[in-house]
């Protein structure tokens, strides 16, 4: 069994997915970054393995991105978070051109060349404002935990404004909106409001156009999908099923290890 | 003897500060603001009432200040933050030039002229970062009581580099630093140079002249004022009364407030 590996270390979740030869999705896996980052990236790895009856002999090349890719030591190669993004996207969605990433700790807008290369791209990494980081905080000071998010979101009958500056600042806010009667719901679906805000400054900033292509663990949550789309104001909008948002650029990493490896053969 | 009173409802705390018109403190109180603002106010001032031994009735005026002053719905008068910071200062020690306020939730460097005025003032209002709200973190990360941060800081020899400039990420780096088997005291070292570094920007915004008085609930950390002096290489001016600068100066301004009802009355009865 010939396979090609991927692994995303992110600030949140380490992802790992695993193609064949015929470049099929053949075991995919998930586990929390933590501070062991190469542990990380083992355990996911062999989780994905598992799926599909491999094991690491049988992984021909192996792409590391993501934030601790250099933590990887299995890796043959290791590429930016931007690069996997435009691999995975226009693997699943051929016709992206705008990529959005929202992530637990960053939020990266990038826009792709014909070549699937990235052209421009604006990163939001030094404030917890804008990122899934937001939407955690606003939970909290609420009670709610982060797995609760999606589904009291859902529930909102109409968003609370959330000014969204900063998410220490959201706390003095959200308790705020709590004592004058707003319902936990609408106030975390203010939060969802302020953060796709905070995104479309990036996505204006690279110059974005169709397709679009969300991805990232924020996509999890389906208010955000409705609120993002509803801003974006285009039909032409990608969101992958089956929780690929998620393994996007693991994906990609996965992507680019089949080609490298063809190269190598082909020289 | 007429009595004045100044009520600084802050972001984390409400103070209260009941002052005779001999400027001395006569009552004082230090609460929890929580989330209901208007209560705040009304129990830190009753707490103060109490400490004082006065009657309510005594207390000819009261002054409102801090971020929730419109909710001292009981005061007379409110009065910004910037500039009861700056009477305060300015009382205690007369030759202020730059304060440096830093409370639970935001900074603010100000510049004053003679007798407090205020020519100048910069705050991070947009940002957590280089606040009270970074000591908090690092509190909940390593699990250590906010006050005992400062003197273990000072036991510090090797500070890590604190590289993350929001309060929220810098959770994770302290405790990724922990993971990397630094010492607590090395990192909470770290810690209070990152915030006096951000700080120190803020300051210099305004210009830095000396004396500078340091005021807010994170003047009581001796860690940060360690920090603070070791970057601006001078000694700053630290009061016992730091925490209660702003209620301070909201009491003077509240006692010129019955100085000056009194004087036309005096003048008049003086006349007949």
């Amino acid at each position: 069994m010939k396979l090609f590996a991927g692994i995303d270390v992110g600030s949140t979740y380490t992802k790992a997915v695993v193609l064949d030869e015929d470049d099929q999705i053949v075991g995919r896996a998930l586990r929390p970054t933590g501070f062991r980052l190469g542990h990380a990236a083992e355990q996911a790895l062999e989780e994905a393995l598992m799926a599909c009856g491999g094991t690491t002999d049988d992984v021909a090349y192996q792409v590391a991105t993501g934030f601790g890719r250099h933590r990887v030591k299995a890796a043959d190669a290791s590429v930016t978070d931007l690069t996997a993004a435009s691999r995975g996207t226009r693997r699943l969605f051929p016709g992206t051109q705008t990529v959005l990433d929202i992530g637990g700790q960053t939020v990266k807008a990038s826009r792709l060349d014909d070549a699937g290369k990235v052209h421009a791209f604006r990163l939001n990494d030094k404030c917890a404002a804008g990122t899934g980081a937001f939407l955690e905080k606003s939970a909290r000071y609420m009670g709610y935990e982060t797995e609760e998010i999606g589904a009291l979101a859902a529930t909102s009958k109409e968003a609370v404004p959330i000014s969204g500056v900063c998410a220490v600042f959201a706390e003095s806010e959200v308790i705020n909106h709590l004592s004058q009667g707003c319902s936990p719901a609408d106030i975390m679906r203010g939060a969802m409001v302020s953060l796709v805000e905070r995104s479309l400054q990036l996505l204006k900033r690279v110059k974005m156009e169709p397709e679009y292509t969300l991805i990232g663990g924020i996509l999890r949550y389906p208010s955000m999908v409705v609120e993002l789309k509803r801003r974006i104001e285009s039909d032409a909008v990608n969101v992958p099923g089956e929780d690929l948002s998620q393994y996007c650029n693991a994906l990609g990493a996965a992507v680019l290890a089949t080609r490298r490896e063809k190269k190598l053969q082909e020289s | 003897m007429a009595y004045s009173a100044g009520v600084d409802v802050g972001s984390t705390q409400t103070k209260a500060i009941i002052l005779s018109e001999d400027g001395m403190i006569v009552g004082r109180a230090l609460t929890m603001t929580g989330a209901n603002v208007i209560q705040a106010a009304e129990h830190a001032y009753a707490v103060a009432v109490k400490d004082s031994g006065l009657s309510e009735e005594e207390i000819q005026f009261i002054i409102g200040t801090g971020y929730g002053r419109y909710k001292v719905t009981f005061g007379n008068a409110q009065v910004t933050e910037i500039s009861c910071h700056a009477r305060g200062a300015a009382h205690a020690f007369p030759n202020t030039t730059t304060i440096l306020d830093m409370g639970g939730q935001d900074t603010k460097a100000i510049r004053i002229g003679a007798g407090g005025d205020v020519l100048d003032f910069c705050m991070n209002d947009k940002c957590a970062a280089g606040t009270g709200r970074f000591l908090g973190a690092a509190s909940s990360a390593l699990d250590i009581p906010l006050d005992d941060l400062g003197p273990m800081a000072l036991r510090g020899t090797k500070p890590v580099r604190i590289s993350t400039t929001c309060t929220v990420f810098a959770e994770s780096e302290i405790l990724s630093w922990l993971g990397k088997g630094k010492e607590i005291e090395d990192i909470l070292l770290g810690v209070h140079q990152s915030i006096a570094s951000r700080s120190v920007g803020l300051l210099r915004r305004v210009g830095v002249e000396e004396e500078i008085t340091f005021t807010g609930g994170v003047a009581r950390n001796v860690g940060m004022i360690g920090a603070l002096e070791e970057v601006l290489k001078v000694r700053l001016n630290v009061s016992e009364e730091s925490h209660y600068m702003g209620a301070l100066g909201a009491a003077l301004f509240a006692l010129d407030h019955i100085l000056a009802s009194r004087q036309p009355a005096s003048s008049s009865g003086g006349a007949a």
